[in-house]
């Protein structure tokens, strides 16, 4: 049995949960892995600074697919600033799984999309205001 | 100084002898060996190298080509020695053609600027290929957005062959300065007709410059006979140190070419507002070189000149026509590229829908190493609509019982993505 195939991680990539996109949507936002050129885009909808919904697309390998799906499980309902202070160990943790460094990037590549997308929207909403730092 | 000339224990290609020449390769304390199928992106050193480069630094280092005392005489013996071993190895008889460097990318580099500077402009063509690596093409596109001239390529065909029409076609146009291809491609191991290319471009009036890091570690060259403008290849493919690296360039073609980088060593005499330029190979090759490296590339060229080339060749393509076959036989697996007789020791393919991480991460917890990416052709792979591939390739240390483990390895993959 592999260390890091385990069955949650297969299952989340055989059927990822929340994957797809949203019309209309709040946010959208797509990064690459330039090591592999995978592709992640999130698409969130916001209600008073609470994420209601989300969705994701593109193609990726079973780490960052698995690790995107089990993340839009964990922020759909939670407040845009919990979202933002989400610590990369905190998800790494929850995947369960020994990551490599060579495959962090994989593992975090939709927690670092989501945080672009959500920026991307308070700086629209808050154009000279504070926002918050990516912080991974 | 016996050891930078100790002849290894080979006499025929035997993969398990010389696999314990290499100390990476050889078991640990619990009888785990990794099984390296990665040496197109760097090949491991033997024991030899790694010798030659530790008694350089012990017994023979200072500075290269200025002390007039013994240690700094035995340093400057020793480069210049490096640097016959690796003319000896490509059969070149001018060793001021050589121009030790640290790498392929910086030999393409400083062709690029040097001769690019000076012989590009407006209206000009610089003709490359669809199959190259990122470092005959980005040299090419600053070269070219420095210049004025324009880029042209050959296309790739469904066998993973270059078309040489498209090159033909461009040599008509009269306006073609430059030819820039790769001996061998790094993804799709096709070995290019080169002798066909030199003599197309040269009948045009074209200089002709061959990327050889998949070729060099893997063939024997004879870059005099073959009549090439510029070649460069790297150490660390084969079987060398990292950071070193050779450009081959004609005489007459690095005589008329101005100094890339300028500095010590480089220069005959220096004034404030002006300087004249040292003689080749020195012209090119400025400021304190890295000795040792160079020291541990010419341990390599004598090292596979002891395996011998012909030998090398003919194992590898054993090997990978060993693996070829059975990976044909695996369900949903594809192979990009030519047949096996028309390829070196690269296989890249990818296995049903599995994301090559995922592939090389499951052969790692087998102690498999193969590279999964784009391998620095992404041109190459949006050609043939891919995002990345997995890629196995064979050394003078890989067995049949590698490809064994590759095999097994991959059959391992489809049960846990089956």
């Amino acid at each position: 049995m592999s260390d890091l195939y385990r069955e949650q991680i297969l299952d989340h990539y055989r059927t990822p949960h929340n994957h797809g996109t949203l019309d209309p949507h709040d946010a959208t936002y797509e990064d690459t892995n330039p090591l592999c050129g995978d592709k992640i885009r999130i698409d969130v909808r916001i209600e008073d600074n609470i994420l209601t919904e989300i969705a994701f697309s593109g193609r990726g390998c079973a780490i960052s697919v698995a690790s995107t799906s089990i993340l839009t499980d964990l922020v759909k309902g939670e407040p845009l600033d919990e979202i933002m202070a989400f610590d990369k160990e905190d998800l790494l943790d929850e995947l369960g799984i020994p990551i490599s460094p060579a495959r962090v990037k994989c593992a975090l590549l939709g927690l670092h999309v989501l945080k672009a997308g959500i920026d991307q929207y308070s700086r629209e909403q808050h154009p000279t205001g504070n926002v918050e730092q990516i912080s991974d | 100084m016996e050891n930078l000339t100790r002849a290894p224990d080979v006499t025929t290609l035997d993969p398990i002898a010389i696999r314990n020449q290499f100390p990476v390769l050889r078991p640990d304390s619990t009888g785990k060996r990794v099984i390296f199928l990665d040496s197109a992106a760097s090949s491991q050193k033997p024991d030899v190298v790694l010798e030659a480069m530790d008694y350089y630094y012990r017994n023979d280092n200072a500075n290269v080509h200025r002390g007039v005392y013994a240690l700094a005489e035995r340093a400057t013996e020793a480069y210049d020695r490096a640097r016959s071993s690796v003319a000896r190895f490509f059969s070149v008889v001018d060793e001021g053609q050589i121009i030790l460097v640290r790498n392929t990318t910086e030999a393409i580099n400083l062709v690029a600027y040097s001769w690019g500077n000076a012989n590009l402009g407006p209206g000009d063509l610089v003709v490359t290929t669809e199959m190259e690596h990122h470092s005959n093409l980005v040299p090419w596109q600053l070269a070219t957005q420095r210049t004025g001239a324009t880029m042209e390529f050959i296309s790739v065909d469904e066998q993973g062959q270059l078309n040489l029409t498209d090159l033909e076609q461009h040599l008509a146009t009269g306006k073609v300065k430059l030819v820039a291809i790769n001996h061998v491609s790094n993804m799709l191991g096709t070995i290019n007709p080169v002798e066909t290319v030199v003599e197309m471009a040269q009948n045009a009036g074209a200089r002709i410059l061959i990327d050889g890091a998949q070729g060099a570690p893997h063939m024997s060259i004879n870059l005099d006979a073959l009549g090439v403008d510029f070649y460069a290849c790297s150490a660390h493919k084969m079987c060398g140190p990292m950071g070193a690296g050779m450009l081959y360039g004609k005489r007459e073609v690095l005589e008329a070419m101005p100094p890339f980088l300028g500095g010590g060593d480089m220069i005959r005499t220096v004034g404030l507002r002006e300087s004249t330029w040292a003689d080749l190979p020195s012209k090119f090759e400025a400021g304190t070189p890295s000795v040792a490296d160079a020291v541990g590339f010419g341990a390599a060229c004598d090292y596979l000149t002891q395996v011998g080339m012909q030998a090398v060749a003919e194992h590898e393509h054993a090997l990978t026509a060993y693996a070829y076959e059975q990976m044909l036989e695996l369900p949903e697996l594809v192979i990009y590229g030519p047949s096996v007789d028309e390829r070196a020791g690269v296989i890249s393919f990818n296995i049903g829908d599995v994301h090559p991480h995922d592939v090389a991460s499951l052969l790692d917890e087998h102690a498999i190493a193969v590279r999964a990416g784009h391998h620095c052709t992404q041109p190459l792979h949006a050609k043939l609509d891919l995002t990345a591939s997995v890629r196995a390739s064979f050394y003078i240390y890989n067995s049949k019982e590698d490809v064994d483990h590759l095999i097994d390895g991959l059959r391992y993959v489809r049960t846990v993505f089956g």
